[in-house]
């Protein structure tokens, strides 16, 4: 299949091949205390907020715009979700509702600013969520007060630490989401009319796709896939710090995305490619733990995978290196150039 | 598109820039006292003399349509090349001076190459350079190294007196040398017409039959050179290297250059407007910290507001100008 997936799944494939070469057990998956364990399930739980907010990453980068305030969105969320339940103690279900309700309010109303921004106002989305990405983290701070929360109820941890018929919860969360990103993008027009406004905004309006409304639209479904995330997060390690939570995050949720295969020139998107990209950055970030390279070098290493999927995807760097070993078959060269 | 227009499309946000200056000046000297002086002024430069540097090569690069993400992490990176040179290695100054200088360059041009042979986005390269330049600086050292040396010692506290007992330091002499030539050589030079060019629109300045490639590696490399000096400025201002120094620097340096009036689809602004900018950057955080009671997350509050304000007022002004440059922008 020369599918645009192809590279992405086979670097895939290599990261935990090479896992497998360091550790024979790294397939393996036991089930302890009626959970299932195992390196491959714990990238699915570590990597749960990564793919949540590069699902809603992709919707946006899909209409050429880019969300660089999801990682701010995240502590914000998770500084509100711990806010809410901080002085609840045991029993009753109410403080976890409130905080499910701060959260989801917190990120709508985040993907509403830069929606609004960005569809009514019209300001380039990198430059309209980098005012969320800055004051937002100071929001957050803002919220915890400058200090790290920590949460003390126990239904709260259960979002990110739970288990749910063996699995972590989380899986379910990611799953509910990406399910539904699917079926809105690809069994309704509103995949069509994303791609179309992500081609080019003015013909799509001219031609009836309200394209204001498509991009308000796709900005608050990344506020909210990111206030999820950060949830997921916060209560994973049960505290909020509005300094580091979700930092960085935005940077990988759009690699993922790019690594996916989306260009960033907006118009086709590929969800599932969005899956694999943060998966191969989760699965980069655990192997690297667990073949016992020095945590320091995680960033070199992920800017050496990044350009070698990115240099990959490029048409003229593939005309370039491979071109050489395709001069017999000139028809077949064309092919590759027109597919990407 | 008119002349008369123009003018006033490009001079507006410059404009707003210099009040805003003056307004927040005049607002911590009514509000503090011993905020209005002259050393309170001299400070902001002496503070910020490497903000002012990256600045400067980030300009270059927003005007030609781009972006560069890797900033913060060249500094870390420069500095942690000077100091383990320094200390480890032993060298003298006037070796570690042109190596620390060369590798923000040496990376600039690598990442200018990918960019313009392969068509990778600017934002994903720097992105990678990014990531290269910080885990680089983990494989120096985990832990920060301390210099201890006779060069970066006097370069740090040799304080030139510029009367009434006011001082600067050497590393804003640097950053006026690096504005004054940047400002040359966007305004007087071919290079600088082609900048302008490359962010008006890149087809068109390809058409024109000016050198987009050359022009895009060079304004890349500009910039890793800036943040290299910018580093070793830092380095003097801290007088160690560390892997963590300037985090998240990138975005208060774009930030500077929205600020000072630069449109981010490239093509209009001026250098002299982000040096307003990082002063602006400079004398939020002066007055928060006469202030005394307000936390440093404010800092970034006001700065996200400030943000806004500038973006919003950059849009009136686009959209009152030309409809083609409407569109332009909405691209």
């Amino acid at each position: 299949m020369k599918s645009k997936l192809f590279w992405p799944l086979m670097i895939l494939v290599l990261i935990l091949l090479i896992n497998l070469f360091f550790d024979r057990s790294f397939f393996a998956i036991e089930v302890k205390n009626g959970y299932l364990t195992g390196s491959l399930v714990d990238i699915l739980n570590r990597g749960a907020p990564l793919l949540l907010v590069a699902i809603g990453m992709t919707l946006v980068i899909a209409t050429k715009g880019v969300d660089l305030g999801v990682g701010s969105v995240m502590a914000m969320a998770g500084a509100a979700g711990a806010m809410a339940v901080s002085g609840a103690s045991e029993g009753g279900l109410v403080p976890l509702f409130t905080a499910i309700a701060f959260v989801i309010g917190i990120s709508l109303l985040s993907g509403v600013w830069n929606g609004v921004l960005v569809s009514r106002i019209g300001v380039q989305p990198i430059v309209a969520t980098l005012i969320l990405m800055v004051a937002g983290r100071g929001i957050a701070q803002l919220i915890t007060d400058g200090q790290i929360m920590t949460v003390y109820y126990e239904p709260y941890t259960f979002i990110g630490g739970g288990h749910l018929a063996m699995l972590p919860f989380s899986f379910f969360i990611v799953a509910a989401v990406l399910a539904i990103a699917a079926f809105m993008t690809r069994k309704t027009a509103v995949g069509l009319f994303i791609e179309s406004v992500g081609t080019n905004p003015e013909a799509s309006r001219l031609s009836g796709i309200n394209s204001k409304n498509i991009l308000l639209m796709v900005y608050i479904f990344s506020g909210l896939c990111a206030g999820i995330g950060g949830l997921i997060l916060s209560s994973n390690v049960a505290s909020a710090d509005g300094n580091n939570a979700g930092l960085w995050y935005e940077l990988d949720a759009i690699l993922a995305v790019v690594i996916g295969g989306t260009s960033l020139n907006g118009g086709r998107f590929s969800l599932r490619g969005t899956v694999i990209g943060a998966l191969i950055i989760q699965s980069l970030t655990t192997t690297i733990y667990s073949i016992g390279i020095a945590p320091e070098i995680n960033l070199v290493v992920k800017a050496i995978v990044v350009l070698i999927v990115c240099l990959l995807q490029s048409a003229e760097f593939r005309k370039k290196v491979f071109g050489i070993f395709t001069i017999k078959r000139p028809e077949k060269k064309k092919e590759g150039v027109s597919l990407s | 598109m008119t002349k008369g227009l123009r003018v006033d499309t490009k001079h507006l946000p410059l404009t707003a820039t210099l009040a805003l200056f003056v307004i927040m000046f005049l607002f911590g000297s009514l509000r503090y006292t011993g905020f209005f002086s002259t050393q309170v002024f001299l400070n902001l430069f002496i503070d910020n003399a490497f903000l002012i540097i990256v600045a400067v090569g980030m300009t270059f690069v927003i005007l030609s349509g781009g972006i560069d993400l890797s900033v913060g992490s060249v500094i870390a990176l420069t500095s942690m090349v000077a100091a383990s040179l320094t200390m480890n290695a032993e060298l003298p100054p006037v070796m570690v001076v042109p190596i620390s200088l060369l590798v923000g360059t040496v990376l600039g041009f690598c990442m200018g190459c990918l960019i313009h042979y392969f068509h990778l986005q600017p934002f994903i390269v720097t992105l990678a350079g990014m990531f290269l330049a910080r885990g680089l600086c983990y494989l120096i050292s985990v832990e920060s190294i301390t210099i201890t040396d006779e060069f970066f010692n006097f370069m740090a506290s040799t304080r030139i007196p510029v009367g009434n007992g006011n001082f600067i330091s050497i590393s804003v002499i640097i950053a006026m040398f690096v504005v004054a030539a940047a400002i040359f050589i966007a305004h007087f030079t071919k290079f600088g017409r082609n900048v302008y060019a490359l962010g008006g629109s890149e087809q068109s300045a390809l058409l024109m039959g000016l050198p987009v490639g050359r022009t895009k590696i060079m304004i890349y490399t500009i910039s890793g050179f800036c943040s290299s000096l910018a580093g070793l400025i830092f380095t003097f201002y801290m007088l160690s290297g560390y892997g963590l120094h300037a985090n998240g620097l990138e975005l208060d340096t774009i930030a500077a250059v929205v600020i000072g009036g630069t449109l981010l689809t490239g093509g209009a602004g001026y250098v002299a407007g982000s040096v307003v900018g990082v002063l602006i950057l400079g004398i939020i955080q002066t007055v928060i910290v006469f202030e005394g009671t307000l936390s440093s997350w404010w800092t970034k509050i006001a700065i996200g507001v400030l943000l806004l304000l500038f973006i919003v007022l950059q849009r009136i002004i686009v959209a009152r100008s030309s409809t083609s440059q409407v569109s332009a922008a909405a691209n």
